[in-house]
C-alpha cells in the first residue's frame, strides 16, 4: 500500500481550462486525475447529440484531455477518473480506444465502463411502480411534466469505480456519478477502505470537494487577499496527498501561480453547501462540522479530524426537461443621467411589448453597472451613486410561448433610433431565443438502480 | 462603531436550485465570536429583505471561523431559468459583506478591528 496517493484536480466543470489536466500530469508526480465533465443540465444537450448520432452522448472535450497525458497514463502509471461517459459512457470509452491505437499505446490503456446511472428508459416502469421522481424543490410529482423529460441519471457513488480500478483499470469513464465520488473512489481502493469506514469515506468524500471546483480551491475566486494572489495566469489546480488515516493535505504543484491557504481551502467548503453536519452522499454523510485546517507549509493545509456517518437509502436523480424559452437583450447608456435613461427604455420597451399583447411568464430588467448584483440592497445601504460613466439595461423574458419571445428579440434594436439618447453597445446583433432545459432534482430507492461495470 | 462585514470577514456563494448559499468566514479566527454573535438569521434576514423571496436558514462552523446561510427564493427560479446576470449567485457573497454591524467602541479596539482593513 502507498503510504500517500496523489490525486489531481483537471477540471473543475464542463468548459474549465483545456490546459489543466496536462499541466497536472507534467507539473510533478501524482497518482491519479481526477476530470469533471457534468453540470445539472449537461446531460440533456448530450441526450439531444446522442438522438441525433447513436456514437455520440458524451463530453468530446474528454478525448483532447486524454490525448494530452496519454504518455503520462501508458508510461508514468497515472490512472484518470473521470465522469466524461455523459448518457453513452460505451461510446466515450470507444473513443478513448480508437485515439490509444492512433497513438500506439492501446495495449497500455485498460478502460472500465461505469453504466447503470441512466434512468431514461426505465421512467415510465419507475413511474408505475411507485416511484414518484417528486421534485425536491417544489413536491410536485415527475408526472406533472413527463411529456417533457429530456434525460434522467441517478447520482452513482464510489463503488463501480472502485470495482472497475480493482479489476485492473487505468481509466475509469463513468456517466452520471457524484462529482465527489471521483476523488473518493481511488482513496478507498488505494487503501482498502470498507464501505463502513464512516470517517474515512467522509475524509474522501471532503477531499473531493474540495477538489471538484478546480482551481477555486488553489486561488481561483478567492476573495481573501486576492491583490496579493501570485501569477493567476499560471494558476496551479490542487490536488489532495492523502494517507490512509484519511488525514490529507491540500497543495499544488511548485512554479505555478495561485495559492493553497486555509483561507483559500475554507471558501471552497463553504461553497455550495447546505446544512454542514449533513453532507449527504451515495456512500456516506459526512460532517462538515467536524472538519479541521492547519498551514503545514507554503501553500499546504493539512486537513483532519473529519467525521462522517451512514448514507441514506435514496439516490439523488438528476433530470432535465423542457421548460419553456427566453431571451435577453441588452444596451448601454452613457452619461450624463445613464440610469435614467436606461430607465427610461425599460418603461418605453415594456409599454410596447404590452401593446402588443405579448404575453411572458416573467420578465426581469437589471442595470448592470448600478444595481444588476445586489438588487435594492445597494440603496438601503448607501452605496448607489447617480453619475455613472455607462449603464447597461439588460431585459429578459421567460415563457411558454415561443413567439413573443421572439418578437420581444426584435424589439430591442429599433430603441437604438425611436428611444431615449446616448446609447450604445448593441453591434451583438438580435439576442437569441433559447429554450430553457431545467433541472429537476428528484429521489429514488438505492435498490431500484443497478450499476454495472465492464472492462473494455 | 460602525463597521460593514467586509472589514472583518470574507465570504464565498453558490447555489442549490432557486437557493443561494452563503458561506460567511472570518478574516481572523479572533473575530469569529463577533461574528456568531452578531451576524443574526434576524439581521441576515432583513439585510436580504426585497432581495430574496424565500426564507433564510442559518448555520454553524466554529470549526472553520464560519457561518453558513442558505437565502431561499433568491435566484429567479435558478440555473437555466434564472433571467439574473448572477444566475448562480455568485456574488451573494459580497452582497452579505455590505452589512453593518454596530459595535461597541472597547471590543472594537480590543479585538484590534479598524476600518480600513481589507480595504474598506
Amino acid at each position: 500500500m502507498k503510504e500517500i496517493v496523489r490525486v489531481a484536480s483537471g477540471q473543475g466543470f464542463w468548459g474549465d481550462s483545456l490546459e489543466a489536466p496536462r499541466q497536472q500530469v507534467e507539473g510533478g508526480a501524482v497518482d491519479y486525475l481526477m476530470l469533471d465533465y457534468l453540470a445539472e443540465v449537461t446531460m440533456s444537450i448530450l441526450q439531444k447529440q446522442k438522438e441525433r448520432d447513436a456514437s455520440l452522448g458524451y463530453a468530446r472535450d474528454f478525448v483532447g484531455a486524454m490525448d494530452s497525458v496519454l504518455t503520462a497514463v501508458a508510461e508514468r502509471g497515472v490512472k484518470v477518473i473521470a465522469n466524461a461517459g455523459g448518457v453513452n459512457p460505451p461510446a466515450c470509452a470507444a473513443a478513448i480506444r480508437k485515439l490509444a491505437e492512433s497513438r500506439s499505446v492501446s495495449s497500455k490503456i485498460r478502460i472500465a465502463v461505469v453504466t447503470g446511472d441512466d434512468l431514461l428508459g426505465r421512467l415510465g416502469q419507475l413511474i408505475a411502480g411507485g416511484h414518484v421522481l417528486a421534485n425536491m424543490e417544489t413536491g410536485e410529482p415527475l408526472d406533472a411534466i413527463r411529456g417533457d423529460v429530456l434525460s434522467a441519471n441517478a447520482y452513482i457513488g464510489s463503488t463501480p469505480i472502485v470495482e472497475g480500478l480493482t479489476r485492473g483499470a487505468n481509466v475509469v469513464i463513468t456517466g452520471r456519478s457524484t462529482d465527489t465520488a471521483l476523488t473518493m473512489a481511488p482513496l478507498r481502493y488505494e487503501f482498502g477502505w470498507g464501505a463502513s469506514d464512516w470517517d474515512r469515506l467522509a475524509a474522501g468524500i471532503v477531499a473531493g470537494h474540495i477538489l471538484e471546483c478546480g482551481a477555486q480551491s488553489s486561488g481561483g475566486n478567492c476573495l481573501y487577499d486576492w491583490r496579493s494572489i501570485p501569477d493567476l495566469a499560471n494558476v496551479g489546480y490542487p490536488i489532495a496527498d492523502a494517507k490512509a488515516d484519511g488525514t490529507f493535505v491540500i497543495t499544488k504543484h511548485p512554479n505555478t501561480g495561485g495559492r493553497v491557504s486555509v483561507p483559500s481551502v475554507t471558501e471552497q467548503l463553504v461553497y455550495e453547501m447546505g446544512d454542514p453536519h449533513e453532507y449527504i452522499t451515495p456512500d456516506v454523510i459526512a460532517d462538515f462540522t467536524s472538519i479541521r485546517l492547519r498551514e503545514t507549509g507554503e501553500n499546504r493545509v493539512e486537513v483532519f479530524g473529519i467525521t462522517g456517518r451512514p448514507p441514506t437509502d435514496k439516490l439523488k436523480v438528476s433530470i432535465a426537461y423542457r421548460a419553456g424559452f427566453k431571451a435577453v437583450g441588452t444596451l448601454v447608456y452613457s452619461w450624463p443621467d445613464a440610469l435614467e435613461k436606461a430607465e427610461l427604455a425599460d418603461r418605453v420597451l415594456r409599454e410596447r411589448m404590452d401593446r402588443l399583447g405579448l404575453r411572458f411568464d416573467q420578465i426581469l430588467t437589471e442595470y448592470v453597472g448600478a444595481s444588476a448584483t445586489h438588487g435594492v440592497l445597494v440603496q438601503r445601504v448607501g452605496g448607489q451613486h447617480r453619475d455613472h460613466p455607462e449603464v447597461q439595461l439588460r431585459v429578459g423574458v421567460r415563457g411558454g410561448d415561443r413567439n413573443a419571445i421572439e418578437r420581444f428579440t426584435r424589439e430591442i434594436a429599433p430603441l437604438v433610433l425611436n428611444g431615449p439618447p446616448s446609447v450604445t453597445g448593441f453591434a451583438g446583433g438580435r439576442p437569441k431565443v433559447e429554450e430553457i432545459v431545467a433541472y429537476w432534482p428528484a429521489l429514488i430507492d438505492k435498490n431500484v438502480v443497478s450499476t454495472s461495470v465492464e472492462i473494455v | 462603531m460602525k463597521i460593514r462585514l467586509l472589514a472583518i470577514a470574507h465570504a464565498r456563494s453558490g447555489d442549490k436550485g432557486d437557493t443561494a448559499n452563503v458561506g460567511l468566514i472570518a478574516l481572523r479566527p479572533e473575530w469569529f465570536p463577533l461574528i456568531q454573535r452578531e451576524v443574526t438569521l434576524e439581521r441576515v434576514r432583513d439585510h436580504f429583505e426585497g432581495m430574496i423571496t424565500g426564507a433564510v436558514e442559518r448555520f454553524e462552523l466554529p470549526n472553520l471561523n464560519a457561518l453558513n446561510f442558505l437565502l431561499h427564493g433568491a435566484l429567479d427560479g435558478g440555473g437555466t431559468l434564472s433571467l439574473k446576470t448572477d444566475a448562480q449567485g455568485k456574488v451573494f457573497s459580497t452582497a452579505l459583506l455590505r452589512m453593518s454591524l454596530d459595535i461597541p467602541d472597547n471590543e472594537a479596539v480590543a479585538l484590534a478591528v479598524k476600518t480600513g482593513e481589507n480595504g474598506t
